[in-house]
């Protein structure tokens, strides 16, 4: 269990975290999304105890950080961004150098065996971390966090460095510590914080944005189904049929496709689901359909634009929690508000300013 | 702090560092008896007395040994993991220090060999030689501490060294502008720095209490301001 109340971070003038608070339960695995730079890692490294907070507190388990750092870190896992390895050291003399360090109680031979076997670098374990590839060095990073069996992992972007075939390694690797460990990831990359975790918090410009499950996510904040199609007929009769759909709210052309096809895009309103009319109302004109493909990254959108420079973050999360509340109460609308906060970041800052 | 310390031992003797320290140790003690043994005295107190052997393990060989010791944390980053395991900025410290005096220590206990040389053939001053054995680690223990402190400061060794070497260098020659001014009181207060003067007392068989919890408290504070140098950085 981490509570996390009202944390701040200020280097000099600059605002690096921006009150942030949040709770993280037992078991559960929690991605920290955001663009570089947007307080991330000063996040994490105030949770371990690297950093000191200028306000708020940090609790791991009920010991606070600050006032019984012993207990609080002896809980936690840590991989900073650049995994802390000594390079004169091997891998087997590293390891045990941090099972020393952090005073374990377990049988070490054993224990850094499964550690390991988990991560997979048994077969550079008599080897010079200095000669060892970015991937590797990665790995080790996560076997000195897994030293200990700590129930709290904090793990800054894990898969920097790794190929494609290591990333799906490690997303399933965290996936199964996620079951026995407390985690929190960061990554800039949405599609991995959606592969792996059970909750996301959105974090830009030190200012928590978002923060509820992907589906949770996607469903509140992505913007209507886009509907990419391709027809065969005449491309100006064809876009008044399509205008003409109830629920189109848009129809863009992109021009010609696969010969005499043509290409359009579909904006449809809110919920309105219009596949059925639109395919009804080609076949009575016998225009074959050649294509229908929904827009697929809805949340790569949301995420583009809920952590857009131009947007106040300050005033985005204001919108969004008031639409929270909104939602929460009965008979209010029902999830309009949070999505016109994220489609419309213009307005947000406006309203910031 | 035995992880630390053992970690940071062993580390002198995976890089040539280690070794070249030995080395030079060797050398110059070899050097200094020899030239002992062909003017015929058999008192090695006037190894330790020596300017040249002074300069070689206070301005030289402790730079090197001290350099590494936090800035090479900071720069590779590996302090995140020391800060955030459950040990002690202390702790840290401690164990950094004991490392580089374990090491300077071995390099000085080479003379016990030439001790024990002279022991064969006359009756030699175990005391006399103890006190100098004593005096050296004292002045050293002081001299790694500051290094440790001007270590914690940059993530540079390089600079670390340069200005550690400045540092003993300079605490060597205050002695030297004491000659030069002629103010009672002045002269006073270097004497009364003067880590080489004190030194001096413990080679010529004195020893003063005054001297060594002088060195020892030298030590504790360099030591503590390390750890709050490590501690600051937090807050920063």
């Amino acid at each position: 269990m981490i509570e996390v109340q009202n944390l701040s971070k200020r280097y000099g003038s600059h605002l690096a975290v921006d009150n942030v608070s949040f709770q993280v339960k037992d078991g559960e695995i929690l991605g920290f999304l955001g663009p570089n730079g947007a307080g991330k890692s000063t996040t994490m490294n105030i949770l371990t105890g690297y950093l000191s907070a200028t306000a708020g507190s940090v609790n791991i388990d009920g010991y606070d950080i600050l006032d019984n750092p012993g207990e609080a870190k002896r809980r936690i896992g840590y991989l900073p961004e650049q995994p802390p390895l000594y390079l004169d050291m091997t891998v087997k003399e590293y390891l045990s150098f941090i099972f020393e360090l952090k005073k374990v109680r377990l049988p070490k031979g054993p224990h850094l065996q499964e550690i390991c076997r988990l991560v997979k670098i048994e077969d550079v374990y008599n080897r010079l971390i200095k000669n060892l590839s970015k991937g590797y060095r990665q790995r080790v990073g996560v076997a000195q966090a897994l030293v200990g069996n700590p129930d709290v992992l904090i793990l800054d972007e894990p898969s920097v460095g790794l190929d494609p075939k290591q990333i799906i390694e490690i997303r399933s690797l965290i996936k199964h510590l996620g079951r026995s460990h407390t985690v929190i990831l960061s990554s800039h990359i949405l599609s991995e914080i959606q592969a792996v975790c059970d909750r996301i918090i959105i974090i830009n410009q030190g200012v928590m944005i978002a923060d509820d499950t992907p589906d949770g996510l996607a469903r509140k904040l992505a913007p209507e189904s886009i509907l990419t199609i391709r027809v065969q007929g005449p491309k100006a009769d064809v876009q008044r049929l399509l205008a003409g759909i109830p629920g189109v709210q848009k129809v863009t052309y992109n021009g010609p496709r696969e010969g005499s096809a043509s290409e359009f895009t579909l904006e449809p309103q809110r919920g309105a689901d219009v596949r059925r009319v639109l395919f009804e109302r080609l076949a009575d004109r016998h225009w074959p359909l050649l294509m229908l493909q929904p827009s697929e990254a809805n949340l790569e959108q949301v995420f583009l634009r809920l952590t857009d420079a131009s947007v106040d973050s300050q005033a985005l999360a204001r919108r969004l929690r008031e639409a929270a509340n909104t939602e929460e109460a009965p008979g209010e609308q029902p999830d309009g508000a949070a999505a016109d906060a994220a489609a419309d970041p213009q307005a947000a800052q406006e309203e910031g300013k | 702090m035995t992880a630390i310390f053992k970690r940071e031992f062993k580390s002198y003797f995976t890089s040539p560092i280690g070794y070249a320290i030995l080395v030079a140790s060797l050398l110059v003690f070899g050097i200094m008896f020899s030239s002992m043994y062909a003017a015929g005295s058999a008192e090695i107190a006037g190894i330790f007395s020596n300017i040249f052997t002074v300069i070689a393990f206070m301005v030289v060989i402790i730079p090197i040994l001290t350099m590494r010791l936090l800035s090479e944390e900071k720069r590779l980053k590996t302090d995140q993991a020391l800060l955030t395991a459950p040990v002690g900025v202390s702790a840290i410290v401690l164990g950094k220090f004991f490392a580089a005096f374990l090491m300077f220590a071995v390099s000085v206990s080479i003379t016990l060999i030439f001790q024990i040389i002279v022991s064969c053939y006359v009756s030699a001053d175990w005391m006399v030689y103890l006190n100098c054995l004593i005096g050296m680690l004292l002045f050293g223990g002081a001299l790694i501490a500051i290094g440790l402190f001007i270590s914690s400061l940059t993530e540079s060794p390089m600079v670390a060294v340069i200005c550690s070497f400045a540092v003993s260098l300079a605490l060597l020659m205050l002695d030297f502008a004491g000659y030069l001014i002629n103010n009672s009181l002045v002269t006073k207060l270097i004497g009364w720095i003067s880590f080489s003067g004190r030194y001096n007392a413990f080679t010529s068989g004195v020893f003063d209490y005054s001297n060594a919890v002088f060195f020892l408290s030298v030590t504790a504070v360099f030591l503590f301001f390390a750890v709050r140098v490590l501690e600051s950085k937090r807050w920063a």
